[in-house]
């Protein structure tokens, strides 16, 4: 399809989108009246029946937890392209690239740094009931923490840490162990993925039921699949470099 | 008119970024004004959630009934982001296979492969 | 936390991030569109935590500002090879 062909196709789209956009503004409700009843109804009851203080983390993982299976299940597929995508011709080992870090302030705050940021990353996944935090978010901090190594430390470290044999194992029983769990209440005759082990106490490490095992299970699976994006790519790159040396 | 601004902006953002992805030259270019595609969407449903004088849906140390912004369109737009960063790396995944074959990262010069 | 008192502050962040956007898509050329979406990025940011949202504030972070600039610069790097 040509560039032409393309831009006269967006045009008139562009136009009808302009003229659905003017005639929605004409009736929408202004900014910060919501007009919507769940937000409200949510607010109220979440606490005193779930006993969760963080709301969000609660409609992700408990009232909504089939939604996040979906996402959880793009993660996983998404993954395994780039894999076949990238994996393929045989790809031999880069050994040893001889690249460590010149400098002896970056390797030891870095050193420190990875220590602080994967006990961070860590709390968050593990106190997303309670503050701000959760299974997807501190899955996303854990992977950039370990990312970290590679950066502070030689490809040889990195690939020590962030290997295939690692993680490929990791990410299954994360994305397998959210329907496992989802299973196990099944298996009792209650609904999928049903709250089995009560709420617990509000503010505490605690609260959540078995709604917490599931965030667990999501936030491995969101670090181990982002591990392996980023471990796919940076193969890519080392590999020609370490063959040209 | 000040009070649909949050939705106007919106509105020009996935405008923007589809005008970006129509008349790109360069394949990368392409999944990184997709990308802004996407995250108008987040600004959409976060702008339709939010209510007036309120504060974040947490509620450890604050009284049970404080106005909060609805936590629904939050849930959804946070699994959106993280999934977000694994198709970017699959588009730039199919980027260099083209890359690799035709040895070129110009949208307008990929001819129709034969048979 | 009372955000009703900041509205002029939610206004010039909107218009920030317009901006921002407009800035990434008209920048051509590949090595700095990614720099400037990074910056655009950490407005986003900046916008979620204006709208009361600190959990996807959170997730922006730590997925724009390490994960995206790794993943593109390794493809530019790959494609520019030849």
């Amino acid at each position: 399809m040509t560039r032409s062909v393309r831009i006269g196709i967006l045009v008139p789209a562009l136009g009808l989108f302009g003229f659905l956009l003017a005639w929605a503004l004409v009736g929408i409700p202004s900014f910060g009246n919501y007009r919507g009843s769940y937000g409200y109804i949510l607010n109220r009851v979440v606490t005193p029946e779930r006993h969760m203080t963080n709301v969000v983390t609660g409609v992700v993982f408990d009232y909504r937890g089939f939604d996040t299976m979906g996402e959880e299940f793009i993660l996983f597929a998404a993954v395994v392209g780039v894999v076949l995508l990238l994996r393929q011709g045989g790809r031999e080992e880069p050994g040893d690239l001889k690249d460590s870090v010149g400098s002896d302030g970056v390797r030891l705050g870095g050193t420190l740094a990875v220590g602080v940021c994967v006990l961070v990353s860590l709390w968050l996944v593990a106190y997303g009931f309670v503050t701000p935090g959760g299974g997807f978010q501190g899955g996303a901090a854990l992977a950039s923490s370990v990312l970290l190594v590679f950066l502070v430390a030689s490809h040889k470290a990195w690939s020590g840490v962030a290997s295939n044999r690692v993680l490929d194992p990791f990410e299954g029983v994360g994305a397998g162990g959210y329907v496992v769990i989802g299973l196990g209440a099944l298996i009792g005759g209650l609904p999928f993925l049903t709250n089995v082990l009560g709420p617990g106490t509000a503010g505490t490490l605690w609260s959540g039921g078995s709604a917490a095992f599931v965030n667990w299970s999501a936030g491995m699976e969101v670090a181990a699949a982002n591990l392996i994006l980023f471990t796919e790519f940076i193969d890519e790159y080392v590999v020609p470099l370490a063959a040209e040396k | 008119m000040t009070s649909v601004l949050p939705y106007l902006v919106a509105g020009w953002i996935c405008v923007i970024g589809l005008y970006g992805i129509v008349t790109s030259r360069h394949l990368i270019h392409l999944a990184l004004c997709l990308t802004v595609t996407q995250s108008s969407t987040y600004i959409l449903l976060l702008s339709i959630g939010y209510v007036n004088g309120g504060g974040p849906p947490i509620f450890k140390g604050v009284k049970l009934g404080t106005t909060a912004v609805d936590p629904v369109v939050q849930s959804l737009t946070l699994t959106d982001i993280v999934v977000s960063l694994t198709v970017l790396a699959l588009i730039l995944a199919l980027a260099l296979d083209v890359h690799d074959e035709l040895d070129t990262m110009d949208p307008d010069k990929i001819v129709e492969l034969q048979g | 936390m009372i955000l009703a008192s900041l509205a002029p502050l939610q206004y010039a962040i909107f218009l920030l991030v317009a901006v921002a956007a407009t800035t990434v898509v008209l920048t051509r050329d590949v090595q700095r569109q990614i720099v400037v979406n990074g910056f655009y990025g950490i407005l986003l940011v900046i916008l979620l935590v204006v709208l009361a949202a600190p959990d996807v504030a959170l997730s922006m972070l730590a997925v724009s500002t390490v994960g995206y600039p790794l993943v593109v610069l390794i493809a530019i790097a790959k494609s520019r090879d030849r």
